[in-house]
């Protein structure tokens, strides 16, 4: 009990690089003024900004004026729904969007749908996999103004087939937005896409700031009051020394990118074979090869989602859920309704830069023997 | 949607309303070895996720998942073996 906490949900905000603690500490110091005037400190902050905003753009292959940081990653979502669609409203008023995308994406897309647009899901196979005959067929109807696609599930991990999405949408000219949250800084993001969404503390960064890319020629209109700050695509003054941080951060992820998921990979796949072998009537879901290289989840049959956490959290574990008695709605997670795979008892785990191989075994040593007891007080055993 | 076949008029009915995931499911899986091969037992569950467990479920323990209904809602179930 008394065993230093283990903490696996970096899907939901992974611990702070240290790039990301010296850049925002520096930061501070120094980037504090409005970037926007015109005097010493200003000029300072401006060099900042820039500064942060080049190597972003670097890091993700785009040109600076493409990416303008944003106040969250839901902000940055928004931003890539409403004014994805506001650009090409002379289109139509479709959106085409798969079955599993964010709930950031999917709130945009009910004000969409509010406001008189129309919206089309597109459904996921039971790994969670996007439909791509579906797909090719939505996105080709009359009257689609953009596409969204998340790049790699959150929830379950599966990889979505980016880049056959996106010849799709090219085929039909239509524009096709990526949420690569759990991407950026992690693995590389296939290419073909119009907007993009990122989320800094997803990569180590300061929670509070988002990437939103509109790459040159896209037809995107700001759907918020206007503001001549970050190219007039998000209002208001950004979080510099947050910023700052996420861009640095952003930098020292990418470069560790590779040799982090060959690191933690097999602790993934680990985890998907013991789980499945030492827990009985477990359901280890989402795709077991196209997939993110540090994100696992399994639901456990006849248990308490809430409960399973709970007593996760007692152990020291810290992990995240899609079950419904775990969600503000008390609805089950779409993106597991979606896939028709058992939503109760589910557990994700995410791992990151500072988890250890000790860390995952002491989670597998674990698990069984807290399914189980959780098993015997509901007198569920032999079910 | 589809009716219960091979004869089963009217199916016996578990009413699981009011109850949270996963209560449905497992008052499903005491109930169904109650009843003969063959037999389908409707569960009347308003909580959202036995939409989702119950088939899978059904899937998980190789049982059939016959129908959803409206009212209730119910979910069919078949027992297999």
């Amino acid at each position: 009990m008394s065993a230093s906490p283990v903490y696996l949900d970096a899907a939901s905000a992974a611990p702070p690089h240290p790039v990301a603690r010296q850049a925002l500490l520096a930061a501070l110091d120094d980037g504090w003024a409005d970037p926007a005037r015109l005097y010493g400190q200003a000029r300072r902050a401006r060099q900042l900004l820039d500064a942060a905003r080049e190597a972003a753009a670097a890091t993700l292959g785009v040109r600076a004026d493409e990416l303008s940081f944003t106040p969250s990653g839901t902000a940055a979502a928004h931003s890539a729904v409403l004014g994805g669609l506001a650009g090409r409203r002379r289109a139509g008023g479709t959106l085409v969007h798969s079955a599993i995308e964010h709930s950031a994406v999917l709130h945009a897309t009910e004000r969409h749908v509010a406001g008189g647009g129309t919206a089309v899901a597109v459904p996921v196979d039971r790994l969670g996999r996007l439909d791509p005959a579906a797909w090719s067929a939505a996105v080709g109807a009359p009257g689609v103004a953009l596409a969204a696609l998340i790049g790699a599930s959150h929830e379950v991990g599966t990889v979505q087939p980016v880049a056959e999405a996106a010849a799709a949408c090219a085929a039909a000219g239509v524009p096709l937005y990526v949420d690569a949250a759990q991407l950026v800084g992690r693995a590389p993001v296939p290419a073909g896409w119009s907007v993009l969404t990122a989320s800094a503390h997803k990569w180590g960064g300061p929670p509070g700031v988002g990437l939103l890319v509109v790459r040159k020629g896209t037809r995107w209109e700001s759907p918020w009051p206007a503001d001549e700050r970050e190219s007039g695509r998000t209002p208001g003054v950004v979080n510099l020394p947050a910023v700052v941080a996420a861009a640095a951060s952003l930098r020292a992820a990418a470069a560790e990118a590779a040799a982090e998921a060959a690191r933690l990979a097999p602790l993934v796949d680990r985890i998907r074979a013991r789980v499945a072998a030492e827990v009985p009537d477990v359901e280890v879901v989402g795709d077991p090869v196209h997939r993110l290289p540090h994100l696992v989840t399994f639901s456990c049959l006849y248990v308490d989602g809430e409960a399973l956490l709970h007593a996760l959290d007692r152990r020291g574990f810290a992990v995240s859920s899609g079950s419904s008695c775990t969600s503000s709605t008390l609805r089950p997670s779409h993106v597991l309704e979606a896939m028709g795979v058992l939503s109760h008892g589910n557990v994700r785990v995410s791992l990151h830069r500072e988890t250890t191989e000790d860390d995952v075994e002491r989670f597998l040593a674990e698990l069984p023997g807290i399914v189980a007891d959780l098993r015997a007080e509901a007198g569920v055993v032999g079910l | 949607m589809t009716g219960p076949a091979r004869g089963d008029a009217s199916p016996q009915v578990l009413d699981c309303r009011g109850q949270r995931c996963p209560l449905p499911v497992i008052k499903l899986a005491r109930q169904l070895p109650e009843l003969p091969v063959g037999a389908v037992l409707r569960v009347l569950a308003d909580d959202p996720a036995a939409a989702v467990d119950i088939p899978a479920w059904c899937r998980m323990r190789g049982h059939e998942f016959v129908a959803t209904h409206p009212e209730g809602p119910g979910y069919e179930v078949r027992r297999l073996h």
